[in-house]
């Protein structure tokens, strides 16, 4: 049940960026501006500022837990003892 | 005959296409050097890394990365049937990037080691930047075949698997993001995962346990029998926000659910202050919690009592709680010259989890199953060098 849900999830926010794309006829303008982004390029800023550091930890939890994915990393082997 | 078991899963191809990335320009160049170690429940892995990033040109960006865990256990699985032991797993990632205006394309090949385990991922990815760069959507795929087969004493036995030998498992995983800027202080993330899995998706060390009146405990260990299929989907959202005082705080939430029955929820939040030019301190909690697998089960009435069987303890109820803390060190050395910067990092994460329905064998119980129920801490440390060039 909780599969075909996340799965409907999916397939909606699909239907929903396609629709975006599709109904761009009139150009989007940014809403934040070139200028007005020094906080965003912040280092602090960033979902992920060291890889190496996140993607272990990602194994550490993903061999210790059923659920996996979603957390924007790549695994490989397993090494999960 | 004294069996070196060990505990083993199906291997993680997951690949989420972070809602982290830009798609209009390529990775920094970058090396990071890192040794790692896990601690608790009787085991202890740990060991090195290496990652290095080079751009080639205004178009092309290359990384290899490589992992090491040395690992030694002798955890509640393995005391419970077997004996402790020591072994090393080694993996080797090959990552390259293509920038073409605003979508940057993206191929890899993962390939893993260890004595029983071998594991062999690629995986392909394009972003686009789009409505200003405000957004960034991404789609991924990616494929795994392992080979999986059991060791005793150092030797590859083929004592499971109907006596085949080495077993196989196939993993296939489709994976969607989009990067959004909400504010020129909050930024947006959504990440989808499915994922297929068929073959041989359990570990041949982690045996079931059922009642048996014959026992001198009053139980024995068998076979456990996993569905050789197994389709999960996972859902993500993530924001970080920026705060007046030069902070950032970040929030996520995860939720999982798959065909074997679990359904698992994940939230994180985390805060960043950089204290001046050169420190940064950042602390972060995450509480994970998943329901059991439909099959599972920490005490069966008889041996072979359904088609379906499994005492894996990453297939339990249980709950976790990881509270973390890192600092970072940002330096500019004069030499070498192309050098821009490096930074020194250490990273502790305290991981606790509960279990609700695996329970310690290892606690002598006139009535098997009414041992306490098993608890985990372990400390996870990190310690990286990282250059900027």
């Amino acid at each position: 049940m909780m599969h075909r849900i996340l799965l409907g999830g999916v397939l909606l926010g699909g239907v929903l960026l396609g629709g975006l794309l599709l109904g761009g006829c009139s150009p989007i303008q940014p809403w934040v501006k070139p200028y007005e982004r020094e906080h965003l390029a912040d280092p602090i800023m960033s979902f992920d500022r060291n890889p190496i550091s996140s993607v272990y930890l990602d194994h550490v939890f993903e061999t210790r837990e059923g659920a996996r994915g979603a957390t924007g990393s790549v695994g490989g082997g397993c090494g999960c003892n | 005959m004294r069996m070196q078991l060990r505990s083993r899963w199906l291997a993680a191809t997951a690949f989420g296409l972070g809602a982290v990335g830009r798609a209009d320009v390529l990775p920094e160049d970058r090396t990071d050097v890192l040794y790692h170690r896990y601690e608790g429940g009787g085991l202890t892995v740990q060991g090195p890394s290496v990652l290095v990033r080079k751009k080639f040109g205004d178009s092309f960006s290359a990384s290899y990365q490589y992992y090491e865990d040395l690992i030694s256990s002798a955890s509640i699985d393995v005391l419970s049937t077997a004996s402790a032991y020591k072994e090393k797993r080694t993996q080797h990632n090959l990552n390259v990037d293509y920038l073409h205006g605003s979508t940057l394309y993206s191929a890899g090949f993962i390939y893993s080691k260890e004595p029983d385990y071998r594991s062999n991922t690629g995986f392909l990815s394009v972003s686009q930047s789009m409505f200003g760069d405000l957004t960034t959507v991404s789609f991924g795929y990616s494929q795994g075949w392992d080979s999986v087969g059991e060791v005793d004493h150092g030797v590859v036995v083929q004592s499971f698997n109907n006596g085949i030998g080495h077993a196989n498992a196939n993993h296939r995983t489709w994976s969607a993001g989009v990067s959004q800027v909400i504010t020129r202080d909050l930024l947006l993330g959504l990440n989808f995962e499915a994922d297929e899995n068929d073959g041989y998706l359990q570990s041949p060390y982690r045996p079931v346990r059922f009642l048996d009146p014959f026992s001198i405990k009053g139980y024995s260990f068998g076979l456990a029998v996993a569905p050789s299929t197994r389709t999960g989907t996972a859902g993500s959202a993530q924001l970080k926000y920026y705060l007046p005082w030069h902070a950032a705080v970040d929030g996520s939430y995860r939720l999982y659910g798959d065909t074997w029955g679990i359904v698992a929820n994940t939230v994180k939040f985390g805060y960043t202050q950089p204290l001046s030019t050169a420190w940064t301190l950042e602390a972060s909690a995450r509480y994970y919690w998943q329901s059991h697998a439909n099959f599972y089960s920490d005490l069966y009435p008889y041996e072979d009592s359904q088609n379906f069987t499994s005492r894996d303890r990453e297939l339990a109820q249980f709950h976790s709680l990881t509270l973390g803390l890192g600092a970072s060190w940002e330096f500019h050395p004069g030499w070498p010259h192309w050098v821009d910067k490096g930074t020194l990092n250490f990273d502790y994460n305290r991981l606790h989890i509960n279990y609700q329905d695996f329970h310690d064998n290892l606690i002598p119980s006139l009535v098997p199953g009414d041992e306490p129920l098993y608890t985990l801490d372990a400390n996870i440390m990190q310690f990286f060098l990282s250059f900027w060039y």
